[in-house]
C-alpha cells in the first residue's frame, strides 16, 4: 500500500461474511469515493457491523467468521492473503460503539499506539500527541491533566480520545461503528462535530442507528436490511437523492421512518 | 431500618465476631506457647536435641530455598499456560475442554499423589535423591494447577473491548500483554501466587519423602533439607517436649506467610491510571 496523504476511495464489491454456518452479510456492495462519508444505515442485525470490521480485517479476530468478496482500498484488495494485515490497520483506523480508552493516563492512551509503530523520538511524539488531541478538540480540555487516568473523563471526552488515538496514527480510513450512540445528546452533538471536520481529509464509512444524524453528515447513505436471514445492502446512493427518492420501496419506507 | 433488620444485623454482626473468634483463638494459642522461645538466637542458631532446644536457622533456610524453586518455577509455567489458554485456545474447541478438564483434575489430587509421583520421578529416576530440589519441583507440580487457573480467572477479566481497541490500532500481540493485559490482570495474579506458595508452606507430606527432613544447614539444593512445616509435624508428633519450640516455628512460618501476603500486595498493585 502506497503512503500518501490524500485520503483514499474504497470500494466493496460482492462482500458477504459468515460466521460459521450462520451468514451476516450477504453480497454486499457499496463505493465509497475520497474524503467522503459513507453512511449504514438499517435495522439490528443486518450486517452494518460485520462489513465494517471486514474492511480491516478485525474479522480475522473471530474465530469461524469467514469472508468473502473483494474489498478495494485505492484499488488494492485487502481481503487477499498477502495484506500486511498490521499496516492496513494503520491505514484503517477504528473507533467503537462503546467507548473504549485504555485504563491508561490520557497522554498513554495516543502515545503507546505511536511507541508501538516505531515512534521513538519525545518531540515527535508528544507534536503528534499534541495534534491529535487538537484535531479532536480535547487539547484545551486536558492539557492540564495529561497524566491523569483516561477513564476519568466523561463519555463524550472518552469517545473523542478515542478519535484522537486513532488519528495520531495518520489513517486515510476511518470506520466509525455508531460513535455516538453511547453518548448523551451534547456530547454526541460534539462528536458529530469532529466528524464533520473529518470529511474530505478521511475517507470515512460509519454505521448509525441515527437516521437524522445520517442526513446531517453522510454524502452517501447506504441502507441494510434483512433478507432470509442474512444481512444484505437494498439500496445506496447520494444522502439528498436517497432520501427523497430511494430506488428500493422498502429502503424509501425505512428512511421516511415507517419501518414495516 | 425497621425492628426486624435491625435484629438481622445484630444476629449477622455476631456470627461474623464468632467466626473470627475461631482464628483468634488459634492465633493466641500458638503466640502464648511460642512467644517465650522466640528470639533471634532461635532464628539463627541450629537445632539440638531433635529441635528442643536450639534454633531453626538452617529450616528457615531450606524453606526458603524449597519455596524459591517451586515458584520460580511455577510462577513462569502457570502463567505462561495461563495466557496460552486465555490468548491461543479456541474456548468451545476441543484442546480447551481437555486442558480445562485435566487441570481440574489434577487440582483435586490429593497431596500425597503429588509426593509419590515427585519420589519416583525426581528423587529417584532422576536420581536427585532427598534434596531441596527435588521438594521444589514436586511442590511445584502440586500448585500449578491452583496457579493456573488463578491467573487464567484473572486473565479473562480482562475486557473485550480493550483488545478490540489493541486490534484497531494494530498493536502488537506482545505490546497489549505487557501494557493492557498483565497489568490489567496484575491484582488477580497476585492473589493467586499467595494462595499458591501458601498452599506450598503449609505442606508436609509431599516434602517428607522428596526433600526430606534433615535439620543440617544445606549446602546445595542437591541436599535433603527440612522445612518449617515438616518441623512443625515433628516436633509435634515426634519429639515430647517439643511443643514450645513447635509453637515458636509455627509463628515464623505465619512471619513467612505475612511477608509474601505483603510482597503480592506490592507486585498487584495495579498502576494508578487503571482507576476510575
Amino acid at each position: 500500500m502506497t503512503a500518501s496523504t490524500q485520503p483514499p476511495s474504497l470500494s466493496i464489491q460482492n462482500l458477504s461474511v459468515h460466521y460459521g454456518e450462520q451468514g451476516a452479510l450477504l453480497g454486499a456492495s457499496l463505493d465509497v469515493a475520497a474524503g467522503e462519508l459513507m453512511a449504514v444505515v438499517g435495522p439490528s442485525g443486518c450486517g452494518k457491523s460485520s462489513m465494517l470490521v471486514a474492511v480491516n480485517r478485525m474479522t480475522d479476530l473471530t474465530p469461524g467468521a469467514r469472508v468473502s468478496g473483494r474489498v478495494l482500498i485505492d484499488n488494492q484488495d485487502v481481503l487477499a492473503g498477502a495484506v500486511d494485515v498490521q499496516a492496513l490497520r494503520r491505514q484503517v483506523g477504528m473507533v467503537f460503539q462503546q467507548p473504549n480508552p485504555f485504563p491508561l493516563s490520557i497522554a498513554e492512551n495516543i502515545l503507546f499506539a505511536l511507541r508501538e509503530h516505531g515512534v521513538r523520538d519525545k518531540c515527535e511524539l508528544h507534536g503528534r500527541m499534541e495534534q491529535a488531541l487538537q484535531a479532536t478538540g480535547l487539547w484545551n480540555e486536558v492539557r492540564d491533566r495529561l497524566h491523569k487516568p483516561a477513564l476519568g473523563l466523561s463519555g463524550g471526552q472518552q469517545q473523542r480520545l478515542c478519535f484522537a488515538r486513532a488519528l495520531a496514527l495518520e489513517p486515510r480510513v476511518l470506520l466509525l461503528d455508531e460513535p455516538c450512540s453511547a453518548l448523551d445528546p451534547i456530547a454526541s452533538a460534539t462528536v458529530e462535530g469532529l466528524i464533520d471536520s473529518l470529511k474530505g481529509r478521511y475517507t470515512l464509512l460509519m454505521v448509525t442507528h441515527n437516521l437524522a444524524q445520517a442526513r446531517r453528515l453522510a454524502d452517501h447513505v447506504a441502507v441494510c436490511w434483512v433478507r432470509d436471514g442474512c444481512g444484505c445492502v437494498l439500496d445506496s446512493g447520494p444522502a439528498c437523492e436517497l432520501f427523497e427518492s430511494a430506488r428500493d420501496p422498502q429502503a424509501q419506507r425505512y428512511l421516511n421512518g415507517m419501518l414495516c | 431500618m425497621n425492628r426486624r433488620e435491625a435484629w438481622r444485623a445484630r444476629a449477622l454482626g455476631l456470627l461474623a465476631l464468632a467466626l473470627m473468634l475461631a482464628p483468634l483463638s488459634l492465633l493466641w494459642t500458638v503466640f502464648g506457647d511460642g512467644i517465650g522461645v522466640l528470639d533471634w538466637q532461635f532464628l539463627l542458631a541450629e537445632p539440638e536435641q531433635a529441635g528442643r532446644s536450639g534454633g531453626i536457622g538452617p529450616i528457615i533456610v531450606s524453606t526458603a530455598l524449597v519455596l524459591l524453586i517451586c515458584m520460580s518455577l511455577a510462577v513462569p509455567l502457570g502463567l505462561g499456560t495461563a495466557l496460552f489458554l486465555v490468548e491461543q485456545v479456541r474456548p468451545e474447541g476441543r484442546l480447551n475442554l481437555t486442558l480445562q478438564w485435566a487441570l481440574d483434575g489434577l487440582g483435586a489430587v490429593p497431596s500425597v499423589v503429588f509426593g509419590l509421583f515427585g519420589y519416583r520421578l525426581f528423587v529417584v529416576e532422576l536420581g536427585w535423591g532427598y534434596s531441596l530440589l527435588a521438594g521444589g519441583c514436586t511442590l511445584a507440580c502440586m500448585v500449578l494447577p491452583l496457579f493456573i487457573r488463578g491467573c487464567e480467572q484473572a486473565l479473562r477479566d480482562c475486557p473485550q473491548s480493550y483488545r478490540q481497541a489493541a486490534a484497531g490500532l494494530a498493536i502488537s500481540r506482545v505490546g497489549y500483554l505487557r501494557r493492557i493485559l498483565l497489568p490489567f490482570a496484575a491484582p488477580g495474579i497476585a492473589a493467586a501466587l499467595v494462595l499458591s506458595a501458601g498452599r506450598a508452606l503449609a505442606e508436609t507430606a509431599v516434602l517428607l519423602f522428596t526433600a526430606g527432613y534433615v535439620m543440617r544447614w544445606p549446602e546445595s539444593l542437591f541436599d535433603s533439607g527440612r522445612t518449617l512445616a515438616v518441623h512443625i509435624y515433628d516436633l509435634a508428633m515426634n519429639v515430647s517436649g517439643g511443643s514450645p519450640a513447635s509453637a515458636a516455628t509455627a509463628l515464623v512460618l505465619l512471619g513467612f506467610a505475612l511477608v509474601i501476603q505483603l510482597l503480592a500486595w506490592q507486585i498487584g498493585k495495579r498502576p494508578l491510571s487503571f482507576a476510575r
